[in-house]
């Protein structure tokens, strides 16, 4: 039988505020244990929970770039749980009457745009971290709560989603979305980015869902996309057994490559949400949610149509380009300086990408600022050094931080456009290599090529190729 | 439909709390009891009432997104009946 995947993700975002949801500790990652905390995110008795006003601008940008509705009213609940990652025993979230609901956000796989729903968006707070050690008497954990409190978004998918390929692209695109709002930074080494999948498989065709587990602990696009591939397989091979799907959490491990079961139905949460009496409900009025939307930025979506419309750029060039923020803004800057945007996206695409890729640099941070692309890129046109000169002028560059005239002078890679020196070296050349130059003569035009080459290689690459094609064109 | 003893374990453990046969029949009863009580509020029409979600008449009460220092670690640690490397010590609970 054939079968289909039915997947949903439930995505948690850090927001990069800098002060906590509820209390003025700092949200800086990383610092020394219990050093960002205070009887708030402690949970010490008689203190009161204030909510970050950015928190909300934050919340609200990002469910309308992922076009929900804004409810006019919100408010927040506990959600009870004992584990020592929160002090108190609970979880500040929302539950019935979240910040907002019903969006959607699009996505393209193998050339195929599909509409994927957004169930909902709402806000809470982020949980201390755990280290168990082992030990006599089972051993004890020790306990940070330094993250206790960060501001989270959690934004939740309609089970839209058919296959692996579909929920990385997903995913993906929320953290484009995510880094065009500048609300996150998204990295997902750090946890600012997290993912857990709620996953069922059911016959092609059918409507009724199937038994749903849900995955955890995909740390990477990878993971996402290799654990579904794997609790898929898992799920198929169970039915075709003639089993059934046991309602489970599961756990992705990394290393082995397997999802295994965290707790089943029996042991599932019972979280016993209610009203938090320390906060007071949010209303959110047409105003403010008209003064956001005027604040957002150009989304990846409509940037991406921009640049297909206004230069002709191919949508594939487009979808690299506009795939992050800060690429797309050197694209542009490059483009307003040498407007030849098919050109300007060749060299962003592949030598400029490869170079910050192997340096492990963000597009903001390229030790080449577009200014000095788009001199090099006019130093190309005007023909003072041949496209395969620029390329090492690029790689200098980057080694260097110099500019490109300057890199160009004193390497001394300026092209050799004067007749009079090439045409020395070209008749060098021919004299060199007789044999060449008849079967020229007697048709072999491929030749040429060859005769080229080594006028290339005499001039350390540096010789203006149109020139000598017709130097020896001439001498033929 | 009444309380059952079942369901107060439930509660207990979810809470935490550790309850002799007598305090569980006890609780059984006072919870059913309460909860009898709260069917009073059925008999009331509340069509055209809003859910409350708050006592108070307030809302929109925000802080600005500025840090300012918290507690200093050893102060953050002081009511923790144990600590170890900077960190609360806890019992093992994985």
């Amino acid at each position: 039988m054939e079968y289909e995947a039915v997947i949903g993700l439930e995505v948690h975002t850090e927001l990069k505020t800098n002060s906590k949801a509820f209390c003025g500790c700092t949200t800086a990652f990383g610092g020394e244990p219990n050093t960002h905390v205070c009887p708030v995110c402690l949970g010490l008795p008689g203190v009161l929970p204030v909510i970050n006003r950015r928190v909300v601008e934050f919340g609200l940008k990002t469910a309308l770039a992922l076009n929900c509705q804004v409810e006019p009213f919100c408010k927040f609940d506990r959600k009870n749980y004992y584990y020592p990652d929160l002090p108190k025993n609970y979880q500040i979230s929302q539950y019935d009457l979240p910040l907002a609901r019903k969006g959607y956000l699009t996505i393209t796989v193998d050339g195929q745009e599909r509409v994927i729903g957004i169930t909902r968006v709402h806000m809470e707070e982020d949980a201390g971290k755990l280290i168990h050690v082992d030990g006599p008497d089972g051993g004890y954990s020790l306990v940070d709560y330094n993250r206790t409190g960060v501001p989270l978004l959690e934004i939740v998918s309609e089970p839209d989603l058919r296959t692996p390929a579909e929920a990385r692209a997903y995913m993906e695109k929320l953290k484009t979305i995510l880094q065009y709002l500048d609300v996150s930074d998204c990295k997902m080494e750090e946890g600012s980015l997290r993912c857990d999948a709620n996953v069922s498989v059911r016959p092609r065709g059918s409507q009724v869902l199937g038994t749903k587990t849900e995955v955890k602990n995909m740390n990477s696009f990878r993971a996402l996309q290799r654990a579904l591939e794997y609790e898929i397989e898992r799920q198929i091979a169970v039915l075709e057994g003639g089993g059934q799907v046991q309602q489970a959490t599961m756990a992705w491990d990394e290393a082995r490559g397997v999802t295994y079961i965290m707790r089943t139905k029996e042991e599932a949460q019972d979280y016993r949400y209610f009203p938090e009496p320390d906060l007071v409900p949010l209303e959110i009025d047409g105003d403010w949610i008209e003064q956001v939307r005027a604040g957002l930025p150009e989304l990846p979506d409509a940037r991406c149509h921009r640049l297909i419309n206004d230069y002709g750029l191919p949508a594939y060039d487009a979808g690299v380009i506009t795939s992050s923020r800060a690429l797309a803004d050197y694209f542009d800057r490059v483009v307003s300086l040498y407007p030849d945007a098919k050109v300007v996206s060749n060299w962003i695409m592949g030598d400029f990408l490869r170079l910050l890729n192997a340096a492990g640099l963000e597009p903001g941070s390229s030790p080449v600022p577009p200014e000095e692309m788009a001199a090099l890129l006019q130093l190309q046109k005007e023909g003072t050094i041949s496209g395969k000169i620029a390329k090492q002028v690029l790689e200098e560059m980057f080694a260097t931080g110099k500019g490109a005239r300057l890199v160009v002078e004193e390497k001394g890679l300026v092209q050799i456009s004067d007749a009079g020196a090439l045409a020395r070296i070209v008749e060098e050349v021919l004299a060199a290599n007789p044999g060449v130059v008849e079967d020229y003569r007697n048709g072999k035009d491929k030749a040429l090529g060859f005769l080229v080459g080594q006028v290339m290689k005499a001039t350390k690459g540096k010789a203006n190729p149109g020139l000598v094609n017709q130097l020896l064109k001439e001498r033929l | 439909m009444p309380i059952t003893t079942a369901e107060v374990e439930h509660v207990a453990l979810l809470a935490r709390l550790k309850l002799s046969p007598g305090e569980k029949a006890a609780y059984t009863e006072q919870l059913n009891a309460i909860l009898e009580y709260m069917d009073k509020l059925n008999a009331l029409d509340t069509r055209d009432v809003e859910p409350t979600a708050h006592v108070l008449p307030l809302h929109n009460v925000f802080r600005d997104d500025v840090a300012r220092p918290g507690l200093p670690r050893d102060r953050a640690l002081a009511g923790a009946p144990e600590a170890s490397e900077g960190q609360f010590k806890v019992p093992r609970v994985v």
